[in-house]
């Protein structure tokens, strides 16, 4: 696997993940600019992500939902803030309303994605800072949810 | 995203006095100085350029966030930290680490398609970028 280093700070509420691949980053970036490459990795397994809009362009609005087991949907939402193709993306993400539209009254998330060339491929840092616990209690729901119902099965899935 | 709650998930209310209380550089301390060792509110006092008064207030923030808790042993109140509510946003950041681990993992996976295979090293035995 290719994980470098995770770190969080509690304090700060924010959690930096480092990631290398051997792809160059112009491959990388396709990951997040292409909606069905990215609906493929963005939900955890048991609740795959639909991208319905997706725009990968300064102030770009996208839209997702992740259905569940029992086909209960969970709605969300990206405004891209900032992008510079194949290098930076800077993202702000929350929850929507069950209509799919943004939920003004949810705390939103950013993401800062920076996409760095090396000599082996790409080396891929995710800089998440949180507003508030609330949002970081929900958000980190879905990595139990990863934990419990192991992602390597999948993975497994996809190399075959 | 995924809207459930797991459990002994904070009530809004918690959150709110978590984060009024973390807030401040005073009672930061005072919670780091709780951690190692109970103290009294007058011990407190002495190591900061404030009032006995002042210290208390603090502590009862603390207190009202459950990041300490308070007793009284004669005429001493004794203060300790909770360790477990701080550690509460450690343990979720690091959930929502294990989140990005497994999604790399698909993003890898899905370069692999394309040729580009999987880095050799292991992610368990490489902590730092050896390079």
């Amino acid at each position: 696997m290719t994980v470098i280093s995770s770190a969080a700070d509690p304090q700060a509420l924010t959690m930096t993940f480092v990631a290398e691949f051997t792809a160059p980053p112009a491959r990388v970036w396709q990951v997040w600019e292409d909606p069905r490459q990215l609906e493929r990795w963005w939900g955890p397994p048991t609740w795959p992500a639909t991208f319905t809009r997706h725009e990968l362009t300064p102030s770009g609005q996208s839209r997702y939902h992740m259905t569940g087991p029992e086909g209960e949907k969970a709605p969300g939402w990206w405004t891209t803030l900032e992008v510079e193709e194949p290098t930076r993306l800077l993202i702000e993400d929350g929850f929507s309303q069950p209509d799919g539209e943004p939920d003004p009254e949810m705390p939103t998330m950013r993401l800062e994605v920076s996409f760095d060339a090396i000599d082996s491929g790409t080396r891929m840092t995710i800089l998440a800072r949180f507003t508030d616990l609330d949002q970081l209690e929900k958000v980190a729901a879905m990595g139990m949810i990863e934990g419990m119902t192991g992602a390597l099965g999948q993975i497994d899935a996809l190399l075959a | 995203m995924v809207v459930d709650t797991f459990p002994e998930a904070f009530t809004d209310a918690e959150i709110d006095r978590i984060f009024h209380a973390l807030a401040d550089a005073t009672r930061r301390d005072i919670v780091a100085r709780t951690m190692r060792s109970d103290q009294s509110v007058s011990a407190l006092a002495r190591g900061y350029d404030m009032s006995f008064a002042a210290v208390q207030k603090h502590v009862a923030v603390l207190a009202g966030a459950a990041l300490v808790h308070k007793e009284r042993r004669g005429r001493e109140q004794l203060v300790r930290a909770v360790p477990e509510t701080l550690h509460r946003a450690g343990v979720l950041l690091e959930r929502y680490a294990a989140l990005w681990h497994d999604r790399a993992a698909t993003i890898e996976a899905i370069l692999a398609e394309d040729g580009y295979p999987p880095h050799e090293a292991s992610s368990s035995t490489r902590r730092k970028d050896p390079r």
